[in-house]
């Protein structure tokens, strides 16, 4: 047995006598230490509650693709109060960068929206290609002032920059069995964080009936306020469909396919209860865990309270006739 | 560290660390005050102040829950001495919280908020939770404790079913993404475990 030496102390850790004699003050400042950083540390990955929510709120909005557009002004929503450029670009439900809706304007950045291409394929004359610079030539670019309702009970109003959906359909050519058209997101690990996660089934995929797709309301926006699409709200170009809940507008489309028969979008799979096929904006069918009939209208502030949500997001008078004799209940 | 941690701590120390945490547990207010007289509340700032408030209920939920296991495990008892403070910044959280879903959420529309506590389970279990605390935190007097004797201890044994209404709440309300309510769902099943372990499969002889 070896007895102890005093030389087997290393002086580096002898406790100085001051620190020794401060033991007391040292309990006080380490157990209050202790308390913040675990507060701190564990609610840290947390976006919505830790410190990092506040530095995102802090965080001015950067559109890294600020090219203005040319366009031209419709007189579709005018009149409304238009959402500021710093909500539209800040409170986005972007799953492919993160689940908080603060999380796609800071883990979008690096996103590179060009060269992009978009491929045609399914029940179309032929498979085909088209560029964004393409695109852009289909139609001239238009305004258009829509309410936006996300399912989960808010709304804005944004000023889209896009073309009519219609005719990129047309430029489509889908053959006489096309009755849907699917759109399909970009699912890039390397770029989009949120896609190493099982959430969703990747890739994000929408779809619209044809007639849908068609209707001179849908289009297909590469632009907000007069400028090209920021990442974290669908760059390079995105669906709108504003009688629909936010989530029918597929962002950062890479493929158009054409169907014969009603495909199964992403939150159809996610939760076949709560995410129909059609999704149409209706205050009278509820979410089985919420209410539909009202909503908060982003920027109205703290104690603005809610608005009432109307049948079609508004826009039943144009988009009606096309659900004539369709039980908006069983095919919510 | 734990021998640091172990020693009670004096009056004045005592008296020191609990003013700290009162002003712990105040700092998610303020926070919310700051943020909001800087215009800083994101752009819902209803639902930012709900989750927040929310949040921070449960989290000192769980801080109380979390004293007796640490006594169990390290055999540290003297934060005992805090937990009435923490679980009464937990009801505070929570009044703060149905407040915010009431004013400023429901604007006080009584025909909405009826409907929306009878459809929606969510909202229910939520509520039922806080109705819950409200004698938890009337019995929390001393003089409540003294006329209450064996009985405030069964009574505030409610504290654990309002442990798993809560998490439930969370979860049920979550869109897609759960993973914020399984990590507290876990931390309080951990913390169950625990005491289960040393009450029923561990002899009392310490």
């Amino acid at each position: 047995m070896r007895i102890l030496n005093k030389q087997d102390i290393a002086s580096s850790q002898i406790t100085p006598k001051e620190v020794f004699d401060d033991r007391r003050a040292f309990i006080q400042k380490a157990s209050a230490c202790i308390t913040v950083s675990a507060m701190v540390s564990l609610v840290q990955p947390f976006q919505v509650f830790g410190a990092s929510a506040s530095e995102n709120a802090l965080s001015k909005p950067v559109n890294l693709n600020p090219m203005s557009l040319k366009y031209s002004k419709t007189s579709y929503g005018v009149g409304e109060k238009q959402t500021s450029y710093n909500d539209i670009t800040t409170y986005n439900n972007y799953y492919e960068f993160g689940t908080s809706k603060s999380e796609p304007a800071v883990n979008a950045k690096l996103f590179k929206p060009h060269p992009w291409t978009v491929s045609i394929a399914g029940e179309v004359k032929k498979s085909k290609t088209i560029s964004i610079e393409d695109l852009y030539k289909l139609a001239p670019l238009e305004e258009r002032i829509y309410r936006m309702r996300c399912v989960e009970g808010w709304s804005m109003v944004v000023p889209w920059v896009g073309i009519p959906l219609a005719q990129l359909i047309k430029w489509a050519e889908p053959n006489s069995n096309a009755k849907y058209v699917e759109f399909i997101s970009l699912a890039d690990p390397q770029q989009m964080s949120g896609v190493n996660l099982p959430i969703l089934d990747w890739p994000y995929t929408e779809a619209l009936r044809l007639d849908e797709a068609m209707h001179p309301l849908a289009i297909m926006a590469v632009g907000v306020y007069g400028e090209q699409l920021p990442n974290q709200n669908g760059a390079p170009m995105r669906l709108v469909v504003p009688w629909k809940y936010g989530f029918k507008g597929a962002k950062s489309i890479v493929k158009i396919r054409f169907t014969e028969k009603m495909p199964q979008t992403t939150w159809m799979k996610a939760g076949p209860d709560e995410y129909g096929f059609y999704a149409n904006v209706n205050p009278l069918v509820e979410h089985p865990r919420w209410s539909q009939a009202t909503e908060k209208r982003i920027g109205s502030g703290l104690f603005s309270g809610r608005i009432k949500t109307e049948m079609f997001n508004g826009y039943a008078e144009q988009v009606g006739q096309m659900y004539a004799g369709l039980d908006l209940r069983k095919n919510f | 560290m734990i021998s640091l941690f172990k020693r009670a701590p004096t009056k004045r120390q005592l008296l020191f660390i609990r003013n700290t945490f009162f002003l712990v547990c105040l700092t998610p207010l303020l926070r919310l005050v700051f943020l909001g007289f800087e215009d800083h509340l994101t752009a819902n700032p209803v639902e930012f102040v709900e989750r927040s408030t929310g949040f921070w209920t449960l989290f000192t939920l769980l801080v109380t829950l979390t004293i007796s296991p640490v006594r169990l495990l390290i055999g540290v008892a003297w934060p005992i001495q805090l937990r009435r403070m923490i679980g009464l910044f937990m009801f505070f959280y929570a009044c703060l919280h149905i407040t915010t879903y009431l004013w400023l959420d429901h604007s006080f529309f009584w025909p909405d908020i009826s409907h929306d506590i009878l459809k929606h389970p969510y909202v229910l279990v939520g509520l039922t939770a806080f109705v819950l605390t409200i004698p938890l935190a009337l019995s929390s007097t001393n003089s409540m404790m003294k006329r209450l004797g064996g009985r405030w201890k069964k009574l505030h044994r409610l504290i654990y079913i309002i442990a798993i209404l809560g998490i439930v709440h969370f979860w049920w309300l979550v869109k897609k993404d759960i993973r914020e309510p399984l990590f507290y769902g876990s931390f309080l099943f951990t913390l169950l475990v625990i005491r289960i372990h040393f009450h029923y499969l561990k002899p009392k002889n310490h």
